[in-house]
């Protein structure tokens, strides 16, 4: 008889709560920074002093300073709130009136699910910077206006989203219990169908928050978004990107803050997908 | 007898797209009466669920009547709809599944109550009334449907069927995700309730055997139809059709 | 030793939660050993640790899976690849979704024997339709041309089967191959598994849930329950005469047809 062999079990630890937390206090400190970036400013950002003008990065201006002696780090910190919390606004802007859009098209269906679904694929089909450029000819520029073109191209995605993940709520077993329980549609949707579709929903609009503010800041780079003087990295960078060569610090301190809070965004919903996901739920 | 459903040359055809239009279910006339149980019998893709759903109106029928209680509810809709399943519930197959994944079960037993007037604390203690009927320990109402056991899920869900005291309860496969033994003991429980409460069973199931010791009287489904039909012991020891003989010789 | 395969006091785990306790048994060449019990009793657990098939998370942590003189839980992953399919086959409940949608049964069952070395496809196709047509398929070259989805669910599982006797493995391991099966079709594809066994001298080791399926095929039977064996012996002897109380339970509430 051969001896009974004994095998240790492999402990893999779950790191995904860990993360999950990190990156959502990294985020919700990114926020509360924008936040309260004007009491954060180590100098007024709208300050010019021409006698500093294009100044190196020095122990006083850590960052150093643009073409009219302002202090970019102070740039920096007060063009946070403009590019954060427009992205912010955009995302869930369009996360509610694609979701309201596309739940309503599920329930509805026949025609009007057909003809809202139509409006979405035109939408989709407009290139972004063309449509615009379009809005910015005809409402003129600054930070709503690019808002709007970009939650006009972009809300479609969220109703194609909810529609779907609505319609296969409706396929599964609970949904013929829920309505043989005689609950009206509106109750159906509020406590059966939002509350089963929000993981997905969410998951995108994180993962979005990313995108949108590169897109944000693309606008804003060829002039439709946030004007001068108001700090906005977009424009930050377009302003001063024929310094690049002989002062790249003025060019390169808002494109590393756009690189940063995307980033950290993309790491947040990344992880909030991952943690959401049944195959890592035991 | 009293006839609580009938059910009047129902005919259901499924057609997607351009393809082949599908007869799932061809003709089928039949009724329960007041506290009768009846067996539809038939393998997959015979339309027996298919039956069940056009009943429950769930989906709708393509041709044929259907009257609950002496009222047609064929086209109904809304409130009378509401009405309608005042006086019939389902149990269906899987009973993690017929619950919301994100309510609780006693949530999901109130909801029938709390949409027919009862109010949160009545409904509250009416939950907890037939889970004990159910053999339900009441602090199960807080858990969530993936955390009990699939026999425990499936009494919530016949004490949900139950909640507004309906006259006709259709068992869709309702014991066939579970083992055996909770088979046995939820076949019990129908009993006993059927008992108390004098209801009317509807019971489809592919499981000849368990049907011979439930029903009063058989369907046999082939195909879209009713293809034999009579007291379970008749249709078993004595099959007319040749069919029904073969679905019996399968049995192990 | 003339065993197929020997399991000694194996216990499984999952994420140090111990699912299999101290199972023992044997099976000899052509001989049928069912493995019953309900859900969460662990024996399709016990199955798939043979195959390597225990997923994440999930380890053989004590005892021994004898197959010949190799241990197979300590088993280089490419040699246990190198058994399963040409020594020991697998049939699933649903041997549709194991097949791939978008390619020819035919297709796949050749890129199957290629992985084990076969060059010779003419000798192959040859050797399927054969073998097609041992298990009694009307037109065994249809089948091969059709895809996955074109043929009905049991269909599926019937080619299933004589789709894992290709290689002419000695041992059959089968998870509810009839359990997502019509009565009819069921008794088809046992009798299907009951030729193989006939015809090739292959052993099976039948996991299910369905007691009348265990009394049909298995000489032995082993009753698991909570990951334990609470019963082992002649498949007869244990149906006529139940030692333990939750044998007697299970047996009890089996509805059986009278006729």
């Amino acid at each position: 008889m051969n001896e009974v062999s004994v095998r240790a079990p492999k402990i893999s630890r779950d790191r995904l709560k860990k993360k999950l937390y990190f990156f959502s206090l990294v985020a919700a400190l990114l926020i509360l920074a924008a936040f309260f970036s004007e009491y954060l400013c180590p100098y007024d950002p709208y300050a010019q002093d021409m006698s500093l003008a294009k100044a190196a990065p020095s122990a006083q201006h850590l960052l150093g300073t643009d073409r009219y002696g302002r202090d970019m780090l102070s740039r920096v910190i007060a063009g946070s709130f403009t590019s954060i919390f427009s992205t912010l606004a955009l995302v869930g802007f369009i996360t509610v009136l694609g979701t309201i859009i596309g739940v309503f098209c599920a329930w509805a269906g026949k025609w009007i699910d057909t003809v809202l679904m139509r409006l979405a694929d035109m939408f989709l089909a407009f290139p972004g910077l063309v449509f615009a450029l379009a809005v910015a000819a005809v409402l003129g520029g600054g930070v709503h206006n690019a808002i709007f073109a970009l939650a006009a191209i972009s809300w479609p995605k969220y109703a194609r989203l909810a529609r779907s993940q609505t319609l296969a709520q409706q396929e599964l077993p609970y949904m013929q219990a829920v309505r043989m329980a005689g609950s009206s549609p509106l109750k159906i949707i509020r406590k059966h169908v939002l509350p089963n579709i929000a993981g997905p929903i969410l998951v995108t609009a994180m993962l979005d928050i990313g995108t949108m503010m590169i897109e944000l800041a693309g606008l804003s780079f060829l002039g439709l978004g946030a004007k001068p003087p108001i700090p906005e990295w977009g424009s930050m960078m377009s302003d001063t990107r024929n310094l690049l060569a002989t002062q790249p610090w003025v060019t390169l301190a808002p494109g590393f803050a756009i690189f940063l809070s995307v980033m950290i965004f993309n790491l947040l919903g990344d992880t909030v997908r991952d943690w959401l996901d049944p195959k890592n739920r035991r | 007898m009293e006839k609580i459903l009938e059910a009047r040359h129902l005919r259901k055809v499924f057609q997607a797209g351009s393809r082949e239009p599908l007869l799932a279910v061809d003709d089928v006339s039949f009724a329960v009466g007041a506290g009768e149980k009846v067996a539809l019998i038939g393998e997959s893709g015979s339309g027996k669920s298919t039956v069940a759903k056009l009943i429950t109106r769930l989906l709708a029928v393509t041709d044929g009547q259907i009257f609950l209680d002496g009222e047609e509810i064929t086209r109904a809709r809304g409130m009378k709809l509401k009405q309608a399943y005042r006086k019939m519930q389902m149990v269906f197959q899987s009973p993690v599944d017929s619950f919301d994944p994100r309510c609780t079960l006693g949530d999901g037993i109130a909801e029938s109550l709390r949409n027919h007037g009862y109010a949160k604390a009545e409904a509250g203690a009416e939950t907890a009334r037939l889970m004990e009927l159910c053999g339900l320990r009441p602090e199960l109402s807080d858990c969530y449907p993936y955390e009990v056991s699939g026999g425990q899920c499936q009494r919530a869900a016949i004490a949900r069927a139950l909640a507004i005291r309906p006259k006709l309860l259709i068992l869709d496969e309702a014991t066939s995700a579970l083992d055996v033994t909770v088979q046995a003991e939820i076949m019990s429980l129908l009993n006993r309730l059927q008992r108390e409460l004098s209801m009317s069973y509807l019971f489809i199931c592919h499981d000849i055997a368990l049907v011979q010791d439930f029903c009063d009287r058989v369907l046999v489904m082939h195909n879209g139809r009713i293809v034999e039909e009579g007291t379970a012991d008749e249709v078993i020891r004595h099959p007319q059709k040749k069919y029904t003989q073969m679905l019996i010789d399968s049995v192990l | 030793m003339s065993e197929i395969i020997r399991y000694e006091h194996v216990d499984i785990s999952y994420y140090e939660k111990r699912v299999v306790q101290d199972i023992s048994f044997a099976v000899q060449p052509g001989e049928i050993l069912g493995i019953a019990g309900e859900s969460g009793s662990g024996k399709s657990t016990l199955l798939r640790a043979a195959m390597g098939l225990l997923g994440r998370g999930g380890v053989v942590t004590r005892g021994d899976i004898w197959y010949g003189d190799k241990d197979l839980p300590d088993l280089p992953v490419k040699e246990l690849r190198a058994l399963c399919g040409s020594e020991m086959a697998m049939i699933f409940q649903s041997a549709g979704n194991s097949f791939c949608a978008i390619r020819t049964v035919g297709a796949q069952l050749w890129e199957m024997m290629q992985a084990h070395g076969k060059k010779d496809k003419v000798a192959f196709a040859e050797q399927a339709r054969d073998i097609l047509a041992k298990f009694g398929f009307a037109s065994p070259g249809r089948i091969l041309d059709s895809y996955p989805f074109e043929l009905s669910g049991g269909m599926q599982q019937r080619v299933g089967v004589a789709a894992a006797m290709l290689l002419q493995p000695k041992l059959l391991l089968a998870d509810e191959p009839t359990s997502a099966l019509d009565v009819t079709v069921q008794k088809q594809v046992i009798e299907e598994m009951l030729l193989a066994r006939k015809l090739f001298g292959t052993s099976i080791l039948l996991v299910t849930h369905n007691i009348g399926v265990i009394r049909k095929m298995a000489d032995e039977v082993l009753i698991m329950k909570d990951g334990a064996c609470v019963e082992y012996g002649n498949t007869h002897e244990v149906m006529e005469r139940p030692q333990s109380a939750y044998t007697k339970k299970l047996l009890a509430a089996v509805p059986c047809l009278r006729r």
